[in-house]
């Protein structure tokens, strides 16, 4: 690596403050981090640096999944600086999720210094080699004068091609000693040029999908997070295609906001607890057209019996997530935008017309499908239901540009279901990795990068006590977020589970000695607010919308309610269970062995 | 749905560069997903340009050999992955060195097979040989084989190596 800086003319400055140079040139804004012996000298440098603003959170997981909801809801790379040892292996589990949904993180780990390492140190851990398959990339900076280079290498390899978590460990003593410094222009491309995804697609493999495309019947096209990562245009692309086609179009829990909800093409999110015409439109097609998702085991089901008479194309830059789990018929590895672009190109040079007369009946018999209102539920007495709580939040901000984090569980999938999202960038949850206590922080991520926007965490009452410690982070910066925790009294998808699979044995899924929230709200100065009736839903979330600050709003909803409709485990996508009426025996014994 | 039934064994070849913690990366991504490696060989090859090869034998169906190969691709270090046994006329090779601790008649014996295998003489004394073969994997175990039906034996193998047959050079940058 150094070699590539001896071509330039370069200054000495000590590690710490090169570090936080590279980050301005990288324009970093804010770092979310806690400090500890290791990184000091990067504090140091933070206290006389006045253009980059640090979040101290109370947890290093926090700060990573803040750096998530940061770069989720801006498209940039979220920063994270944490100290050696325990800050280091508190990072894995944001890391990892970051990994999962690939977010672009740079996370700034310290590390003892370089003659120490090796020899069980005061907070060292071998960071390096715990985090080598949780990250991207990952390196140990062991020369000064590779810190530049390696920097900048991050950065680059963080946000191109499927973005993803990169960490640099960096020993106290490279952050003190000089290290050279060059700021020619030549050096970010001299320092990236050995990692170059491919973005754009092959030629040959657009022309296969468009004679496929044009021969469609029954098609859909089934949309994920590699749109949003893409960026603005790849969306408003997607929208072109699906105006352009008259197509069905579903969205993975990761693509929500690709297309606006509101779009009559839109039949709702696919998969296990995805809608049913959505499902049965995947079941039945003859065409498939994948734009940035994976076959991810939540959405396909029972693999032997995924859409099975369909023909396939799948659009992802990773190369690697072809004919991974599905095989398909035509693979384009590229950027989705880029790659909606030359599809829509093609299309009209190869004068695509959609067939009209079959596509009416397809979507006649969609017709059918949604007619069954798979969503529908009842809200009868005053026990307030999950499903008519997250209806009426989104009734009652949709005039605003609302951004919404979630933690994970059945108030995730009920926030998936019944919130609409207009705009990509808007809807930030932990889908991979499946991480309770992500949406408390990622709240926090999104709040900084947009101080003005309604930033609203829709939790449950077992995962916001996962993280709940930053609490204290949001009071100190003030970060008006509004917690919206729909409160059943238990871990409630654990419950579910043990009532579909296990007998009803609900073991270690009740959620005792919850704390008041009211009260807790006010111990760190916000505002906490409680629902106990139907009827006070209304005042409640338009009470937490007009206050200023941050919010607790305690949502005492119905306990037992189940999340449907639901694929069950090992099933396929004309196997869904629709509500409580059918669910007896709805999984078989092969299922049981599945999450 | 995905072939399960039609296991095949497959020589990758795989340019990396010579850094801390490449060959994890690399070792880590099979443990980590279930897949088997059979032999792995990496020494640097290009102290210039700071590159080594890693040839790695691994086995699967054929979607399970191209998502390794996709695998590989993407991690940051790796410049080329190439399937040998997918593409192009390739060598294999692979060396052993076997001791055997025998006398008499066996003695003499092996020495005639090791003879028979162009195997060279590395070390002697009297009751034991340490015998350097050289040859297709299949060679070197025949080798072995016999050379355990014959008295006491110690292998070494350095798993194999391979490359491409002709005029083609793999360039990094």
């Amino acid at each position: 690596m150094a070699e590539k800086l001896q071509k330039y003319k370069t200054k000495q400055i000590p590690g710490a403050e090169l570090l936080l140079k590279c980050l301005e040139d990288q324009d970093v804004e804010v770092i979310f981090g806690y400090p500890g012996g290791a990184v000091l000298p990067i504090y140091d440098a933070l206290f006389k640096n006045n253009r980059i603003k640090h979040i101290l959170v109370r947890h290093e997981q926090a700060a990573v999944h803040a750096a998530e909801g940061y770069a989720r809801s801006t498209g940039k790379v979220g920063v994270v600086l944490v100290t050696s040892g325990p800050g280091a292996t508190n990072a894995v589990t944001g890391l990892t999720d970051a990994l999962m949904d690939s977010v672009p993180v740079v996370c700034l780990t310290g590390q003892v210094p370089t003659h120490l390492v090796g020899t069980d140190a005061f907070q060292e851990a071998d960071t390096s080699g715990i985090t080598r398959q949780c990250t991207k990339h990952n390196y140990l900076v062991t020369k000064s004068a590779d810190l530049q280079v390696i920097v900048l290498e991050a950065f680059h390899v963080a946000k191109t091609g499927r973005p993803g978590p990169v960490l640099i460990d960096l020993p106290k003593d490279i952050l003190m000693l000089d290290a050279p410094y060059s700021n020619s222009p030549e050096i970010q491309e001299e320092a990236t040029k050995r990692y170059y995804p491919r973005i754009n697609p092959d030629a040959k493999a657009i022309k296969d999908a468009v004679r496929i495309l044009k021969k469609a019947k029954k098609p859909i096209i089934y949309g994920g997070g590699g749109i949003i990562n893409s960026g603005l245009k790849a969306s408003e692309n997607l929208e072109k295609l699906v105006n352009m086609t008259g197509w069905p179009t579903t969205l993975t829990l990761m693509g929500l906001g690709a297309l606006p909800a509101e779009d009559k093409h839109f039949l709702g999110m696919l998969g296990m607890h995805g809608t049913y015409e959505a499902n049965l439109a995947m079941y039945n097609c003859d065409v498939m057209l994948n734009v940035g998702a994976r076959f991810d085991d939540r959405v396909t089901g029972k693999l032997s019996e995924f859409s099975p008479q369909s023909e396939k194309i799948h659009i992802d830059i990773d190369g690697s997530s072809i004919n991974k789990n599905i095989q398909v018929d035509v693979g384009i590895v590229g950027d989705a935008g880029v790659v909606l672009d030359a599809l829509i190109s093609e299309m009209k040079t190869q004068s695509f017309e959609p067939n009209s007369t079959a596509l009416e009946k397809w979507w006649q018999k969609i017709n059918e499908w949604r007619s069954r209102e798979c969503l529908r539920y009842k809200q009868i007495n005053q026990v307030i239901k999950p499903q008519f709580a997250i209806e009426r939040l989104y009734e009652l901000t949709k005039n605003k540009d609302t951004f919404v984090t979630t933690e994970v569980g059945q108030h995730q999938m009920w926030a998936a279901q019944y919130f609409g999202f207009n705009k990509p960038n808007r809807w930030m949850t932990s889908g991979g990795l499946g991480t309770m206590g992500y949406g408390l922080p990622a709240a926090m991520g999104v709040q900084v990068a947009h101080p003005n926007s309604l930033v609203i965490d829709i939790s449950g009452e077992g995962s916001f006590m996962m993280n709940m410690q930053e609490l204290s982070t949001i009071s100190q910066y003030n970060l008006p977020v509004k917690i919206f925790i729909l409160n059943n009294e238990w871990l409630g998808m654990v419950r579910q589970w043990q009532e579909l699979i296990h007998g009803g044995r609900y073991s270690q899924s009740y959620s005792a000695s919850l704390p008041d929230f009211v009260k807790l709200a006010d111990t760190f100065g916000m505002t906490g607010l409680v629902a106990e009736y139907a009827s006070d839903l209304d005042d409640v979330i338009n009470k937490m919308l007009e206050t200023d600050g941050p919010v607790i709003a305690d949502i005492r909803i119905e306990k037992e309610e189940n999340c449907f409709p639901m694929i069950p485990s090992g099933a396929a996508h004309n196997e869904m269970i629709l509500g409580p009426d059918d669910q007896e025996g709805a999984i078989s014994e092969s299922g049981k062995i599945l999450v | 749905m995905l072939d399960t039934q039609n296991i095949e064994s497959h020589t990758l070849s795989v340019l990396v560069d010579d850094e801390p913690g490449v060959l994890a990366r690399v070792v880590g991504l099979f443990s980590g997903r279930g897949y088997n490696i059979e032999s792995l060989t990496v020494s640097v090859v290009d102290k210039k340009k700071k590159t080594s090869r890693i040839s790695v034998v691994t086995t699967g169906t054929p979607q399970v050999i191209n998502q390794i190969e996709q695998l590989l691709s993407r991690l940051i270090p790796v410049h080329k992955v190439e399937d040998l046994t997918n593409g192009s006329p390739h060598v294999e090779r692979e060396l052993a060195l076997v001791k055997i601790v025998n006398k008499g008649d066996s003695r003499i014996e092996s020495l005639r097979i090791a003879d028979s295998f162009r195997a060279r003489i590395l070390d002697s004394s009297l009751n034991s040989f340490v015998f350097e073969v050289t040859g297709a994997s299949e060679k070197v175990s025949a080798f072995i084989d016999l050379m355990e039906s014959l008295g006491k034996v110690e292998v070494a193998r350095t798993g194999i190596c391979g490359i491409t047959r002709g005029n083609k050079i793999d360039l990094v940058d």
